[in-house]
């Protein structure tokens, strides 16, 4: 605490005794303060509103208005402001003193006047005056930092839930309960449809709740909604988003998640679970329960060179249903703090009631078990319909519109001499087949054979490279400084064309991928891997790519290359 | 794309790392790293392909410099964290015989 450096400036003094006035106003002088005089209480008031002092004493007895009536006025003129007020009183009797004190003044100062108990009264009441006013300055910061607080929670709480729930969440088969603890809910409840037709949910439950828990669910939401609408596969999606959370998330917070992908068509349904607790699927026939439980570590905790993203495979019929919940169920207090426990839950479920009864049960359970008790958890419970197969179909074309993924294409790019000498078309080209849905997981594979194919039309059409340059070591260094150095004289009329046709198949594509140079051709070198391997440093690219493509055909005089390179969607 | 190396506490291994993609356009880079290395022979290299995603035959031809830089048939080469799809194309290229594939 600093030390007393508050001092009154001006003093009030309302006394009807001219006597009395003057010789407190001479003490208080000689102590070094201003004075302001007032003859009753009437004038005392006035006074204080225009000369506005920091310390008022009150003669009790005075005409026109009482030095008790005085003080109320007073006090109720200065608001929130602390006045000090002190009676001067010759009264001794105690009922009196206690009367003064309770209508509204501070401490009362008894005549005859001794100026060291005045000063050391000043003193006293301007450390109280001084501290209210600490005191008064905090509040209206804190209520003005409050006010703020909500103000942003708002603004952010709109931008949240349009992020949080911007996707399928009103299927008809999707029945959910989320309660929040605060604005933000630590709970987050993710589910569309992605262009391949399947139902990919996501329930994640971070550590903590409110607003911590809520600026994890940002990045994941956005990139689920993202990757789930450009038909990114359920183990890409939570590979990315361990990856971002890891990276982003400060040690501790973490993400329990459990993520389905349902496919209507497969009657199957892919599951990952990473530290919620056990998921269910509901057997429509027998009304019987399959427990799914978490084998792998929270969301954010791993880097992702370490993370799994295998999901475990089940069987699914019309009328199964998948049930899932935070731990926020089991972990329900009543308001003894016991919790609502797995054992009340497993029972639910065994009863062999209907869904959605269980459902219900559950909820209305956790809801009584709770009663009037504080929650301190986010409850969220959700029930996904396995639909029949007409329902299911009109599921699936929820995700195939308007999401504009490409389907059936053909493309023609042609680069000329001036492109070829400085741009490298492998990433644009993959960036392209990345629009088709399920074709990006087998990026890998289509660099190698786009690869070959390119690199073929340029070393051995344009350059007119001869691969038996790479006979040795020294020759497979002398073959990419040649390439380098043909790339960089590169007369101009010299090009490659690389055309490309994508059809969608059954459970995936073809792409025809056919590459012409303005080269003479080439002849493919007899010397594919034989069984001298060792000392071969060419001649692999054309296994490579018999190997990966359904066809290859080289028409002479080899300067026109078609490989059609088929793929099937990730199971 | 970049490639980095690190050599062993006890200099005897050195590895190398691609991330990203691994073909012609990295072989000055890929080269310098066990060039440059000034080492106790013989010394065992390894090749850590954990990030790296793309991969053509010229990486593999890049791979064979390494084996005879290496001392050829003496050589020791460890390809390591290969994911499913390059593991593929070193079996096509029957490489499982010449390098450690892991």
């Amino acid at each position: 605490m600093s030390k007393v450096s508050y001092r009154p400036s001006k003093i009030l003094i309302a006394d009807d005794s001219p006597a009395d006035r003057l010789i407190l106003q001479s003490m208080l002088q000689r102590l070094g303060y201003v004075v302001v005089l007032a003859e009753d209480g009437v004038q005392a008031v006035e006074k204080f509103l225009s000369e506005k002092p920091e310390f008022v004493f009150l003669d009790v007895i005075m005409p026109n208005m009482d030095g008790v009536e005085t003080a109320i006025q007073i006090k109720e003129k200065a608001g929130d402001d602390f006045i000090p007020v002190i009676y001067l009183t010759s009264l001794a009797d105690a009922p009196s003193l206690a009367r003064c004190l309770s209508a509204g003044g501070d401490d009362f100062l008894s005549k005859p006047y001794n100026p060291i108990v005045i000063e050391a009264k000043i003193k006293a009441f301007s450390r109280m005056r001084e501290m209210n006013q600490t005191l008064a300055l905090q509040k209206n910061l804190i209520e003005k930092n409050n006010r703020h607080l909500i103000q942003e929670q708002n603004v952010a709480k709109q931008v949240f839930d349009k992020i949080a729930h911007a996707g399928s969440l009103k299927l008809p088969i999707i029945r959910y309960y989320m309660s929040a603890l605060a604005v933000f809910n630590g709970d987050v409840l993710l589910a569309d449809v992605s262009p391949t037709g399947s139902l990919m949910v996501l329930l994640g439950d971070f550590t903590g709740h409110g607003l911590p828990a809520a600026i994890g669910s940002m990045p994941l939401a956005s990139i689920f909604y993202g990757m789930v609408n450009k038909g990114f596969g359920m183990s890409e999606i939570l590979r990315e988003i361990n990856n971002r959370l890891n990276q982003t998330l400060p040690m501790g917070l973490f993400c329990c998640a459990t993520c389905f992908d349902i496919s209507f068509r497969k009657q199957r349904v892919l599951v990952w679970s990473g530290g919620l607790p056990d998921s269910a699927i509901y057997r429509g026939a027998t009304r019987t329960f399959e427990r799914i439980t978490s084998k792998n570590l929270p969301l954010a905790i791993l880097a992702n060179r370490d993370f799994k993203a295998e999901p475990v495979r089940f069987e699914l019929s019309a009328g199964d249903h998948i049930l899932l919940w935070s731990d926020g169920i089991q972990e329900a207090r009543d308001r003894q703090g016991k919790m609502f426990g797995e054992q009340r839950l497993t029972s639910i479920l065994e009863r062999g009631l209907e869904a959605s009864a269980v459902f219900d049960d559950i909820i209305g359970e956790v809801q009584a078990h709770i009663g009037e008790g504080e929650r301190d958890d986010d409850v969220s419970l959700v029930d996904i319909t396995f639909p029949d197969a007409e329902l299911g179909a009109q599921m699936e074309k929820k995700g195939s519109k308007g999401r504009g993924c490409l389907q059936d294409w053909s493309l023609n790019f042609r680069l000329e001499s001036s492109s070829l000498r400085v741009f490298d078309p492998m990433p644009l080209l993959l960036h392209i087949t990345s629009e088709v849905p399920g074709l990006r997981q087998s990026n890998s594979l289509l660099f190698t054979v786009l690869s070959e194919l390119f690199n073929n039309a340029v070393e051995h059409g344009v350059l007119g490279l001869q691969s038996s340059i790479k006979q040795s070591a020294a020759g497979f260094s002398e073959y990419y400084r040649l390439r380098k150095e043909g790339l960089e004289n590169l007369p101009l009329g010299s090009w490659v064309m690389l055309e490309f046709e994508h059809g969608v198949k059954h459970n995936g594509g073809l792409l025809t991928i056919r590459v012409r140079d303005s080269g003479d051709g080439f002849h493919p070198t007899n010397k594919t891997t034989s069984g001298d391997t060792q000392h071969v440093y060419h001649g692999r690219g054309l296994t490579l790519l018999r190997t990966m493509c359904e066809s290859l055909v080289i028409t002479p005089p080899g300067n026109c290359v078609e490989a059609q390179f088929r793929w099937l969607h990730e199971e | 794309m970049s490639i980095s190396s690190s050599m062993s506490a006890d200099g005897k291994t050195l590895t190398i790392a691609v991330d990203g993609r691994f073909d012609a356009s990295s072989l000055d880079e890929f080269r310098s790293c066990y060039e440059g290395a000034v080492c106790e022979s013989p010394i065992s290299f390894n090749v850590d392909l954990r990030k790296a995603e793309y991969l053509d035959s010229s990486a593999l031809g890049m791979l064979l410099v390494l084996r005879d830089y290496a001392g050829g048939e003496s050589a020791t080469i460890t390809i390591s964290h290969c994911s499913p799809e390059v593991k593929k194309i070193f079996a096509i290229s029957s490489f499982e015989k010449l390098f450690t594939i892991q």
